[in-house]
């Protein structure tokens, strides 16, 4: 184990966050930063991996801005992307309910919601663009939900007294993303873009400390090749996956932030994930996924379970005196509207009470019934009608007329890369954007942030400050993918191809991938503590010399083999838990997402340690036999005291 | 516990695009009704791997009914019978124990196979490309509240973009056309005051895309009636009628003639 009494940054982890009051912070760091003239910008080559949100929005800018952009993604289109999953909505300080919302609100929010372990300048920053978002948003023609008058309409969302949320019904994800996507398009239809679908990057090419470049695996025709760039700009999501079960896409992954990390980027705050309070409870070992319901449903549903272990009775016969409304009696003033780690860790503890509901007693429930009764089934219909037909499918019950089962799943994860204040990793060239850094949420996410934060970075952020990046560059080629950098990785890439193929083992990846997920889950779930996670550190480890020693890879690598592309990512989940349950031993505080049960208030609650971990936690590769080491960023509070979270 | 299924699967199986194909049978045993349809294929797989038999590809990602990756032809239907469903949303519980299932990938010239039940859909891409977007750079929007839309226009339009591209419109399609996916499109953008700008533009340049790779509508319906998201088939009239005042209005051929 690393000291964990730090108390200086490490030299590595420059934030580089500007001087001055942080209302003016960004102002006068887009003044500060070097800028490219529009007739040079032609001479650079910027690679961007991922196209969901954040990767698909710095493409269509950057490429407006006259830059060459290569864009990538595994999926048959862009369009894919798992941003087009998010539903509930994207926040906003435009104060347009007129009822006291500010930017300097929603950053105190975001930085409270977090529970204090983000950068203030990053969130305050954050806020502020967040308002261009969504004109920019509304003049791509977005069609975000509106009133009879035309104006725009809002809803509320967890951790937020305001009204800040914008929507378009329950598909928000899905029309930001395309959105995006289309901006985009555009720039390919003007050939500032070139856009490489099914190609999966598998390999940061790192030369002089500095990434040139990536190579990328077909995943149709198995072809492996190399692309060069000036910079390269990592937008690959996030790593829930590392449970198996989650409410991720099937192919949502760590490999392209993993890679980097081998290669030189510290890797921020991994144990920091978080849990889902509002998702169907699995059913069976079957269960390939678990299906998120929006959190907005907390508006209007009402979470409960029976207050008797030994209930029969169907919800609806249940009288109300007999009901344990355990958000409202214990948080009046937010109710059901408590931040989503409050949310999913109360119904853990009633559940574990045993007062859980469903044929496997692994859920609570979320009713409407007052709702209902209140403004009628149409307008409800009206509000949430995807998402009440999507559990009707998945459930073969009616929402309308029992009340929905719910329990949480891991959904996002702040972790991920460390980035500077210009979203630049550890290795030069190297940026990341939207989920895959670690930036802005801190140990919790709030609600309809995360679409804002990847279209933050990749429209309003990254833009300006690849530039000051790219500046001093001018005149370099760069570097030849005949270079023995683009070789040697190539190598290494066809090699690692090779070995999962002959493996020839006896169980499947998805088999390996399961019995990982059970150990991440048991051990670095929704409670943490030292017993569980060195277990994590012993347990993990020797599956994954079984899992090296008995996977078995069917077909080749010449054409479309899912099994082939799995086992890779299933490589690299191995090796991020067990760096998230290092991580997690290493914070014995609880914050946030991250809860250790040595460290808790009288009344259950997460409890900081303010004077030993207010810092990130960077992690460095030391090679694959040894422990990473830790740095530590230290975060200075200026605008925000740092208190007891309560909800009360 | 969930009730058990016994099924009989008739499955085509193709290497790539260039070798023939052919339905290959395989029983599906101790199917929970609770599974969705992919997780019964997963279950399938699971089981083909043990015994060392290559798994069936096919295409899937979000598996919640969004991201339009998925679909199949089930029993002739894309997606299956079930109305307004994607694949990935098909539950087990809709079919009987003894079933026999014929699964296929989606049947389409423009829509070659890549592997088994997984096929080539770029071409939909290449009809966005061509025009199906609102041409706002980063950085030039007016306040957004400045843009005033009643609300039926903003629910009309969002009721065409919520789109998930996957292509079962064209699998419906005797004639394998993309007039729902393209309109779908054309309605979303053209529907509101900020894509009247390029509206004839854009609607000539991506009919005349889909042209080049799909067949023609004839107005079977069968596009709507596939449609995982029941998008209607008004919006293809909608965008003929733009078709054709594009003939006339495209500014560009008005001042040259």
């Amino acid at each position: 184990m690393t000291d964990t009494s730090i108390s200086q940054s490490s030299p590595l982890l420059d934030s580089k966050v500007p001087e001055g009051p942080i209302e003016d912070k960004w102002d006068n760091h887009r003044f500060k930063i070097k800028l490219v003239n529009p007739a040079n910008k032609r001479k650079f080559r910027i690679i961007v991996v991922g196209t969901g949100l954040a990767g698909a929005s710095a493409a269509a800018t950057l490429a407006e801005l006259g830059y060459n952009v290569d864009a990538f993604t595994y999926h048959d289109s862009p369009r894919r992307a798992h941003s087009i999953s998010a539903q509930g909505g994207i926040n906003a300080a435009k104060n347009y309910r007129n009822d006291g919302d500010s930017i300097y609100r929603l950053f105190y929010d975001t930085v409270k919601g977090g529970d204090y372990r983000s950068r203030e300048a990053n969130v305050y920053r954050l806020a502020q663009v967040s308002v261009d978002i969504i004109d920019q948003m509304t003049a791509q023609g977005v069609p975000f939900a509106r009133e009879y008058g035309g104006l725009l309409d809002n809803r509320s969302f967890g951790g937020a007294q305001v009204s800040r949320t914008f929507y378009a019904r329950g598909q928000t994800g899905q029309q930001l993303l395309l959105g995006a996507y289309q901006q985009m398009m555009r720039q390919v239809d003007a050939g500032k873009v070139n856009l490489h679908t099914d190609e999966e990057m598998l390999e940061l090419v790192v030369k002089d400390g500095v990434a040139v470049g990536i190579v990328c695996r077909n995943v149709v025709t198995g072809e492996i090749s190399k692309h060069s760039a000036h910079a390269v700009v990592l937008a690959t999501g996030g790593y829930s996956n590392a449970f198996y079960l989650s409410t991720n896409a099937m192919a949502c992954n760590t490999t392209a932030i993993w890679r980097a990390h081998r290669k030189g980027a510290l890797f921020a705050n991994p144990c920091f994930t978080q849990i889902h309070p509002t998702c169907i409870p699995a059913s069976d070992e079957f269960q390939s996924k678990l299906t998120l319901m929006s959190e907005s449903l907390r508006n209007d549903g009402r979470i409960w379970v029976p207050r008797n272990h030994d209930e029969t009775r169907p919800a609806g016969q249940i009288p109300e005196a007999e009901r344990f409304y355990y958000l409202e009696e214990k948080y009046p003033s937010f109710g059901n509207l408590v931040p989503r780690d409050v949310a999913s860790r109360n119904a853990k503890t009633v559940v574990d009470q045993g007062l859980g509901v469903g044929p496997l007693k692994n859920g609570v429930y979320l009713d409407f019934a007052d709702a209902i009764g209140r403004d009628g089934k149409d307008k409800i219909e009206e509000r949430y009608g995807n998402l009440f037909q999507m559990y009707e499918r998945i459930t073969g019950e009616d929402p309308y007329r029992v009340p929905m089962r719910i329990y949480p799943a891991t959904h996002y994860t702040m972790g991920g890369l460390w980035v500077d204040y210009n979203l630049m990793t550890t290795i030069p060239g190297c940026f990341s954007a939207g989920e895959a850094n670690f930036s802005d949420h801190g140990a919790n996410r709030l609600g309809a942030s995360a679409l804002m934060q990847g279209l933050a970075d990749g429209y309003f952020v990254l833009p300006y400050t690849i530039g000051n990046y790219l500046a001093p560059l001018l005149g370099h080629d760069p570097v030849p993918t005949d270079d023995p950098a683009f070789v040697e990785t190539e190598q290494d890439v066809k090699d690692r191809i090779s070995r999962f193929l002959s493996i020839g083992g006896t169980r499947s990846p998805e088999y390996f991938h399961r019995e990982l997920g059970k150990l991440v889950w048991e051990y670095i779930g929704m409670e943490r503590n030292k017993a569980g996670l060195e277990k994590a550190l012993t347990e993990i480890p020797a599956l994954r010399e079984e899992f090296w020693s008995d996977v078995r890879v069917l077909g080749n690598n010449e054409s479309l083999n899912s099994s082939l592309e799995k086992v890779g990512r299933i490589a690299d989940f191995f090796e991020l838990g067990e760096l998230m349950a290092r991580d997690a031993l290493d914070r014995t505080e609880s914050c946030g997402g991250h809860f250790r049960i040595e460290s808790q208030t009288p009344e259950g609650e997460a409890l900081r340690d303010d004077e030993n971990y207010s810092h990130v936690s960077a992690w460095e590769w030391k090679g694959p036999d040894t422990p990473q080491v830790k740095h530590a960023e230290e975060l200075v509070f200026e605008e925000v005291e740092l208190t007891q979270r309560s909800y009360k | 516990m969930s009730t058990r299924l016994n099924l009989t699967l008739s499955i085509w199986r193709q290497a790539d695009a260039d070798s023939p194909g052919r339905f290959e049978t395989y029983p599906a045993k101790d199917i929970p009704d609770d599974a969705s349809f992919l997780e019964m294929l997963d279950i399938v797989n699971e089981g083909l791997i043990e015994n060392g038999q290559e798994p069936i590809e096919f295409p899937h990602d979000c598996r919640e009914g969004i991201c339009g990756t998925c679909g199949v032809m089930i029993n002739g239907r894309a997606h299956g019978q079930e109305k307004g469903t994607a694949t990935c949303q098909l539950h087990m519980r809709k079919f009987n124990d003894g079933d026999t299932i014929v699964i296929e990938p989606w049947r389409a010239a423009a829509f070659p196979v890549i592997k088994d039940l997984v096929v080539d859909r770029s071409p939909l891409d290449r009809i966005i490309e061509a025009g199906g977007y609102i041409g706002a750079p980063t950085g030039t929007a007016p306040d957004a509240n400045e843009i005033l839309i009643p609300k039926e226009v903003a629910d009309s339009s969002m009721d065409a973009a919520a789109c998930i591209g996957c292509g079962a419109c064209v699998a419906a399609c005797p004639n394998s056309a993309a007039q729902l996916f393209t309109s779908a499109k054309l309605w979303h953008l053209n529907s509101l005051p900020q894509g009247q700008t390029e509206r004839f533009r854009r609607s000539e340049n991506m009919v005349e895309t889909m042209e080049e790779f799909f067949g023609s509508c004839t107005n079977h319906g069968e596009c709507t009636e596939a449609c995982p998201k029941e998008i209607s088939q008004d919006f293809i009239a909608y965008m003929n009628r733009d078709y054709v005042k594009s003939k006339v209005f495209n500014r560009r051929l008005a001042g040259q003639h």
